[in-house]
């Protein structure tokens, strides 16, 4: 979706300022918020990429003001409703529902480092040929679908050469919307700064995206 | 939830909206049995101190101090960091990419928070900002420069935006002046910020 989450290229939004000493977490809450989408992550409700998506929907001005883990927040109350985990009744009386089942917790103290470590490849393997090889030039496509997509507004309609091929990945597009893997060819893509940005941007410049077969086109 | 200042020392400060709501949500959680709190407090203690950027230090250390694991790190990421060893059983798909004196690096997600924590550690707040998302790809000169590095127009940068699930590791140029140290002191000059591009590592 053209959200504001994309915000590759944008304007306006000041400096950039790192901070001496950063703590893990700014309040004791921010770490809970971790925690408890670790924890309710472990029920495998839903992936990685409607995950991503959750977030995108929020409205945009909101999107600019809450804090990283206020969108955290937000995320797992949304998915955890969207998915029946929690009632709207139960997260407005802070009680479970009385016929509610109670349920036993997958991650414990025991398995939590595990729980909390776990990454799961999104590499798969397909019977379908890569179409592009390192060195072929392409044009990514100009698409703007209203579901999760993971490629971005500036590198749409843009001409770039192939980089590398990291074999068949989960296509986000799909898996977000459907859960449907769609595994396919995900290439690193090069582009130059001058394709991206114009003839101010430094000729020796270069930006590199991962992009899936998908998204490119012939060149 | 709008209180970006707030404080939860406890006792101290009346808590903020947010946490109050935090914690009335892990209240109706572990009532329903959908998590366990000590499990929740094994998980913060994980983030806090056991996950940081000393893994990744020591990878590029390593790669400092052995030419043959160099060439296996830029080859292979994923099987040269686990010959080193990931906290954890997974093996998330990693790229390195090598700064010279001719190529800066500099790694960067647009479109959300995408960072190689396994081996650095929680991403910093303003590696996640509308600020840095927005800049590293336009003007990454620029974000450079608010870090205080400033770099010669002929040097080529070349930014990484993270769209997908591989994560990118920056492997910094060795500073002059480290020929006589070991691997163990070399980890120990090798900062998070220069193995996500925005700095050099300093000679000692």
């Amino acid at each position: 979706m053209n959200g504001v989450h994309d915000m590759g290229g944008m304007h306006g939004f000041g400096p950039v300022r790192p901070e001496a000493n950063e703590p893990v977490f700014h309040a004791a809450w921010e770490g809970r918020v971790r925690a408890l989408s670790t924890a309710i992550g472990a029920w495998r409700r839903w992936n990685i990429d409607a995950s991503r998506h959750a977030i995108e929907r929020m409205p945009p001005a909101d999107y600019l003001r809450f804090t990283y883990y206020e969108k955290w927040l937000h995320r797992l109350i949304v998915q955890m409703l969207a998915t029946g985990m929690i009632s709207a009744e139960e997260l407005a009386s802070g009680h479970k529902a009385d016929a509610a089942a109670v349920a036993i917790p997958p991650v414990t103290a025991e398995n939590a480092v595990q729980a909390t470590t776990h990454i799961a490849s999104y590499q798969r393997d397909v019977a379908a040929k890569p179409r592009f090889a390192a060195g072929d030039a392409v044009r990514a496509r100009t698409i703007n679908p209203e579901g999760h997509t993971r490629l971005p507004r500036y590198a749409r309609g843009r001409f770039g050469i192939i980089e590398r091929d990291h074999g068949a990945h989960i296509f986000p597009d799909s898996n977000a919307s459907v859960a449907t893997e769609d595994a396919q060819t995900l290439y690193t893509v090069r582009f130059t700064a001058r394709e991206l940005w114009g003839e101010a941007a430094n000729p020796a410049d270069r930006v590199y995206l991962d992009l899936w077969e998908d998204y490119l086109e012939p060149a | 939830m709008t209180d970006h200042h707030d404080h939860d020392h406890e006792g101290q400060d009346i808590p903020s909206a947010t946490a109050l709501r935090v914690k009335a949500l892990e209240s109706l959680l572990v009532e329903k049995g959908l998590v366990d709190p000590a499990a929740l407090d094994a998980i913060v203690d994980a983030y806090e101190t056991k996950i940081g950027p000393r893994n990744g230090a020591r990878v590029v250390a390593r790669a400092w101090t052995d030419p043959a694991y160099k060439q296996r790190l830029l080859t292979d990421a994923t099987a040269a960091i686990e010959e080193i060893g990931f906290l954890g059983s997974d093996r998330p798909h990693m790229i390195a990419v090598e700064n010279t004196p001719d190529v800066h690096n500099l790694v960067v997600c647009t479109l959300c928070s995408c960072y190689p924590w396994l081996v650095l550690g929680l991403p910093p707040v303003w590696y996640k900002s509308s600020a840095y998302r927005s800049r590293a790809v336009i003007d990454p000169r620029g974000v450079l420069r608010d870090f205080g590095l400033t770099l010669d127009a002929e040097v080529s940068v070349r930014v990484w935006d993270s769209t997908a699930e591989l994560r990118y590791l920056v492997v910094p140029e060795r500073p002059a002046g480290t020929e006589g140290m070991d691997e163990d002191a070399l980890t120990d000059l090798v900062t998070r910020d220069s193995m996500i591009g925005v700095a050099k590592v300093a000679a000692p």
